[in-house]
């Protein structure tokens, strides 16, 4: 496979794994919801090339959820959501940067050697797809578990979903109704996690989420 | 081809890029005083420095060894060499066979080693800062660099840099993934490497987080001018490494028996790529902020990283 | 006479030489006699050796009737022991000389006299043995001869734990040994090295034998986690024998390493490999770590040879895992570059540790802090010790980057292994050893850096002076070898050619037609490098330059204060330390990995005491595996300490329960 279409898919999607890589290092508040709008738009190009290819019309639905939700409602709600609860300092975490980066090249290592032996008999454009969307969504997890602030834990969480979005453009054949129901259900989540921002903010002034642990272990 | 026109055309690159690279230093000077709303020097002000110093006496140190006198031109020599065997406007250089790419790499890690060893050699605390700022930054940088090395060879399947270009430039690359993150690697390894912002500013004096300009701190008169010149190459070095690798279209091929006007217009390309080079660099430079110097570490290390998961990606793309 | 006779033979004098030296002891010209005669037969076995691998003289082999009595000795002299031979002889020679100088200084020398030419025997009969017996007994007489050179200087508390710990790791490691020759050998016992060749072994056994090999000769060569002897052993003792202990014994060990794992074992499994590729790897980046942390100059060095073992282990490994491919090319690649590396490492490391040995003579310590500004007052060794460092630094155009490259060249054939574990793996190996090389540069820019250049920090390195001209020669004789391998790499390559071709079956293409003195080891398209040409172009247009500049410019140069940004301080102490060089990389690696600490005590307003800075860096292997089981081994033979206190009745009936137990446990067995 050496075809344009499919380095233009290889990129893209290998893109997005840099991305995730940009999200990782990043420790600006304000700088991780830029880079994570940007996320957005590359898989939105990633599923629109994917659509393209595929000459599958319900995936361009995808893609435009993907850049109308991902890309610019969501990043400009948590931007306000981060400017209310006046958290737009450093991103606080757990471990180094340089030992999160090298966990995270370890992973994706892990997760190409995998779906590349798994997916033995698949046609290339799946087959690139679910290795790189397998590391997307092992460093959203990694993210999520390496942060200390609830909100670039939200990030990190749709950053994983975003990951899912391009397994199963790959694997073609998602239905719309499903595509649909889980871009909804990402934004009811998003909702709810908002609603619980601001509750954790109210009652621990903080959302570092380490407090809620302080406080369960007082009340244990 | 006569191997007069081959020595010829090698000699013409090592004088070309001894011409140009005070005018690349220039051109990023000037834009920024552009950006900056300042007039900025005129373009040929760095001939004229060099000159100048060149004129000057040397200010030696007491104790300074001979070891401190012959760096300088150490340090010229090896990055001249390394300059010379990259394909700027032509690949099969006459010589391009004596080092590949990673003895290029080494090459400037020679020059390197020697500026450090010099910036010890007055026994001043200036100079012992920047060889030890300096060392650490290269230790991150130089095994992100052979990362690079290793992902353009697995790519083009020879360290030699002219087959590896003449690879690059030939329709049987597509877009690569891994490329892209070798991009990112080797522009964050060449801020490094040449003491740019964020890593290190070069046009500070007297502050302690200089790194560059604190290990030279002592040279005076033509010493200096000779590192200044060598800093110059090597800026121009990365330049047209980026450009050579990333953007190899219109390089004039001497093993296939180029044309007098391919040469001209492989030269006048060089040139341009040159000075968008540096109009990039200076926008950069505008538009970004010094770093702390142990957050260097970090930034270097994201192209140790990027180089690494560019050598993992390509396995990704080769197994396919 | 055959090879192999001849090379017994002088191992035998050198044997005897040390005994000899015990008698001559009254003689004012022992010292001299002992080192000249050892030099001298040292270059006898290096130029046999040499004869095998250049003028193809052709393999021998002997049965003496020692040892045990139903086998006896069995010695051979091939490809592999001639390259060792050559560097046991070349490292011999060139120290016995620096000895004939350096002996001199020595105000007990008679301690190092009674064993130096016997500790040089001994490792020569390790190289030349051929079966178990003889191979562990004279790896064992080289073991102790080095640990009775290491405690030359006893009165020091240092050396003796130095000594004690060695001891124990030497014990240790020769157990390995000992369990790895009982499981080659088999339950039949074939103690020959033929015999054993020949047999058939499960992967799993191979696996167990590598294993104890890994901790056996890597013990004795300095695998993390198994070097915490070297950086105390090496240094405490003398620095010529430090020399011989960094620069050849630890070749030796490779030789152990190689002469079973690629010898008598044959191919391995390809998951064997990435374990040697990781621990080299990983041993390189570490003990370079260690070196970048260190204030006492010879430990440094000790550290240093840490390193360059972990590349040429790390290389080793490549070599098996492409072996175990049957890519032969590429393994016969790697493993010349391993064999490349332990030549120029034998060189370098020995011209430093002889330069570290002339510094200590002449300033009286071994302190990076107490030193500097020794280029002005010892300028010939400051120069030698300058070409170690580029060399070891792997710069090009010197001999440390020949090796280095022809590495990297091995691990880009990667591609060409089918399992994908390894595929990943080796490019980030050869990232760490990018990173090794990378931190080699750091750590000799601060040892050269803060020894020898800048200003006197002591009195005794303000009066130092050049030492004698014997230890000039030997170290201007390691430097040109450096250089010369550097400009001429084909040619050591073509050496080792045949060393591959007897281990691997294959070897590099001959390099010494390729014009320019190019060395192309796969094909030119792909790689090429001339060190001859580099060199010849960096002295023309740095000569050219100069004189360019100081015909059309100026040459007038003025002497004056340092300007040090208009505040230079008259002080030396105001230079940057050995500590305060090493801190950019200590904070940015050594937290983490080292977990150096720093603790920062600021006095209180008014009070007038110096705020002090206390850094510490400590192995961590030290802390997390040996201190533990040192603390262990205490705790029980505490326990065990009643049992000396009991009555004859009650030893009795343990000696009555063991028979028990022990005939249960045969019925159950049975």
């Amino acid at each position: 496979m050496g075809t344009l279409a499919f380095d233009i898919a290889h990129l893209l999607a290998g893109g997005l794994l840099l991305v995730s890589f940009m999200m990782i290092y990043q420790d600006r508040m304000f700088a991780l919801l830029h880079v994570f709008a940007f996320h957005a738009v590359v898989l939105s190009l990633s599923v629109a090339w994917q659509a393209y290819n595929q000459g599958a019309p319900h995936l361009y639905v995808t893609a435009a959820i993907a850049l109308v939700f991902k890309a610019a409602i969501i990043p400009i709600a948590l931007r306000r959501i981060v400017k209310q609860l006046g958290v737009h300092r450093e991103v606080e975490t757990v471990v180094g940067v340089g030992v999160t980066m090298l966990a995270g090249i370890g992973l994706s290592a892990l997760s190409i050697v995998l779906m590349l032996r798994v997916t033995a008999h698949a046609d290339a454009f799946a087959r690139e797809d679910l290795a790189f969307a397998l590391s997307v969504v092992l460093l959203g997890l990694l993210m999520m578990v390496t942060r200390r602030n609830a909100v670039s834990q939200v990030v990190g969480f749709m950053s994983l979903e975003n990951g899912l979005i391009l397994a199963a453009a790959g694997a073609k054949g998602m239905p719309l109704v499903v595509e649909i129901s889980v871009a909804f259900s990402v934004l009811i989540a998003f909702i709810v996690i908002g609603v619980f921002l601001f509750r954790i903010r109210e009652r621990f002034d903080s959302v570092d989420v380490t407090a809620i642990d302080d406080y369960r272990e007082v009340h244990r | 081809m006569g191997l007069t026109l081959a020595v010829l055309i090698q000699g013409l690159q090592m004088l070309l890029v001894v011409a140009v690279a005070p005018m690349l230093v220039s051109v990023v000077r000037k834009v920024k005083s552009r950006l900056t709303r300042k007039q900025g020097a005129p373009l040929v002000q760095p001939y004229r420095d060099l000159i100048r110093l060149m004129r000057k006496d040397v200010v030696l140190a007491e104790n300074a060894s001979w070891l401190f006198r012959v760096v300088p031109y150490l340090v010229f020599a090896a990055t001249w060499v390394a300059a010379a065997l990259i394909p700027t406007f032509a690949t099969g250089l006459q010589f391009s066979w004596t080092a590949d790419l990673i003895a290029i790499v080494a090459l400037l890690g020679s020059a390197r080693f020697f500026l450090a060893l010099a910036g010890m050699d007055v026994g001043t605390s200036f100079g012992g800062i920047g060889s030890s700022r300096e060392m650490m930054i290269a230790s991150m940088a130089e095994p992100a660099m052979m990362l690079i090395v290793f992902s353009l060879a697995l790519i083009a399947g020879s360290t030699q840099l002219s087959t590896a270009v003449q690879f690059l430039a030939s329709p049987h690359v597509g877009l690569r993934v891994s490329l892209g993150m070798a991009l990112v690697a080797l522009v964050i390894v060449a801020l490094a490497e040449n003491a740019r912002i964020p890593v290190d500013n070069p046009t500070t004096h007297l502050e302690l987080t200089m790194v560059h300009e604190a290990m030279v701190l002592e040279y005076s008169g033509r010493h200096l001018a000779m590192i200044e010149l060598s800093s110059a190459l090597k800026l121009l070095l990365y330049i047209s490494l980026i450009g050579c690798i990333f953007v190899p279209w219109g390089i004039a091929d001497s093993d296939a028996n180029a044309s007098f006007a391919a040469y001209v217009v492989a030269v006048l390309l060089y040139l341009i790529k040159l000075s968008v080079g540096g109009v990039v660099l200076a926008v950069f430079e505008t538009s970004i902020a010094k770093m702390r110097v142990f957050r260097v570490p970090n930034f270097v290390g994201i192209a140790l990283m990027l180089a690494l998961l560019g050598t993992l990606l390509l396995f990704v793309s080769m197994s396919l | 006479m055959s090879a192999v006779e001849f090379e017994l033979l002088v191992a035998a004098v050198l044997l005897v030489l040390g005994p000899v030296a015990v008698f001559l002891r009254r003689m004012s010209w022992v010292s001299s006699f002992i080192y000249a005669s050892s030099g001298g037969l040292c270059a006898l076995i290096a130029s046999v050796g040499a004869a095998r691998l250049v003028a193809r003289t052709g393999d021998s082999g002997l049965t003496l009737p020692l040892g045990l009595p139903w086998i006896g000795s069995h010695f051979q002299f091939d490809a592999l022991t001639a390259f060792f031979l050559v560097i046991l002889g070349i490292g011999g020679a060139v120290v016995s000389l620096y000895g004939i100088g350096y002996g001199r200084h020595e105000h007990d020398p008679m301690r190092v006299l009674a064993f130096y030419p016997s500790f040089l025997g001994a490792m020569t009969l390790v190289l030349l043995a051929a079966d178990a017996f003889t191979f562990l007994l004279s790896w064992e007489v080289m073991s102790l001869l080095s640990w009775a050179l290491v405690l030359t200087h006893h009165q020091e508390t240092n050396t003796r734990t130095a000594g004690y710990v060695y001891l124990v790791m030497a014990g240790f490691g020769t157990m390995a040994l000992l369990l790895a020759f009982g499981l080659l050998a088999g339950s039949d016992g074939h103690y020959a090295f033929d015999t054993m060749r020949g047999a058939v072994r499960s992967p799993t056994l191979a696996a167990v034998i590598l294993g104890l090999m890994l901790l056996g000769a890597g013990s004795k060569a300095g695998l993390v986690p198994l070097h915490v002897w070297l950086p105390l052993a090496h240094p405490a003792a003398p620095s010529h024998v430090s020399a011989l202990m960094s620069a050849v014994m630890t070749k030796v060990a490779i030789y152990g390493f190689i002469r079973v794992v690629f010898d008598l074992l044959g191919p391995s499994a390809w998951w064997a490999s990435p374990v040697v590729i990781l621990m080299g790897a990983l041993t390189a980046v570490f003990g370079i770590l260690l070196a970048m942390m260190e204030r006492d100059l010879k430990r440094a060095l000790a550290y240093s040879t840490i390193e360059n073992i972990g590349v040429i282990f790390a290389a080793l490994g490549l070599a098996m895992a492409f072996r175990a491919n049957g890519l032969t090319a590429a393994a016969a690649l790697a493993f010349t570059a391993a064999l490349f590396h332990v030549f120029n490492h034998m060189v370098f490391k020995s011209l430093l540790f002889m330069g570290a040995g002339s510094v200590l003579t002449a300033t009286g310590t071994r302190d990076l802090d107490q030193l500097g500004g020794l280029i002005h007052r010892m300028p010939i060794t400051s120069f030698l010790v300058l070409v170690g460092a580029v060399a070891i630094s792997a710069l090009p155009p010197l001999n440390g980057f020949a090796s280095e490259w022809l590495m990297f060249q091995a691990v880009l054939m990667s591609p060409a292994i089918p399992q994908d574990a390894l595929q990943l793996m080796i490019p980030a190996a050869g990232g760490l050893l990018a990173l090794a090389a990378a931190l080699a540069a750091a750590a000799f820019v601060r040892i050269y850096g803060i020894g020898f250049l800048g200003r006197a920090r002591s009195p005794a390195a303000q009066t130092a002076v050049d030492v004698d001209r014997f230890s000039l020669m030997a170290m201007g004789t390691m430097a040109v070898l450096c250089v010369l391998a550097g400009i001429l790499p084909g040619m050591v390559i073509d050496a080792i050619s045949p060393v591959a071709k007897a281990v691997l079956g294959g070897q590099l293409p001959l390099q010494t037609h390729e014009a320019w003195f190019m060395i192309v080891p796969i094909a030119e398209g792909r790689s090429s490098y001339s060190g001859m040409l580099v060199l010849l172009f960096i002295a023309v247009s740095a000569s050219g330059a100069a004189w360019a500049v100081h015909r059309f410019a100026s040459h007038r140069l003025r002497r004056a204060p340092a300007w040090d940004c208009g505040f230079p301080d008259p002080t030396p102490a105001t230079q940057y330390s050995a500590g305060g060089f090493a801190q950019p990389l200590r904070r940015v690696l050594g937290t983490n990995i080292l977990g150096a600490r720093e603790v920062v005590v600021m006095p209180e307003p008014g009070d007038p005491s110096p705020a002090r800075l206390t850094v510490t860096v400590d192995d961590p292997i030290w802390h997390n595996i040996y201190s533990p089981m040192g603390a262990v081994v205490i705790y029980v033979a505490t326990k065990m300490n009643g049992l000396q206190f009991l009555t004859i009745r009650r030893y009795l009936s343990l000696v009555f329960l063991l028979l028990i137990a022990l005939l249960v446990g045969l019925m159950l067995w049975a």
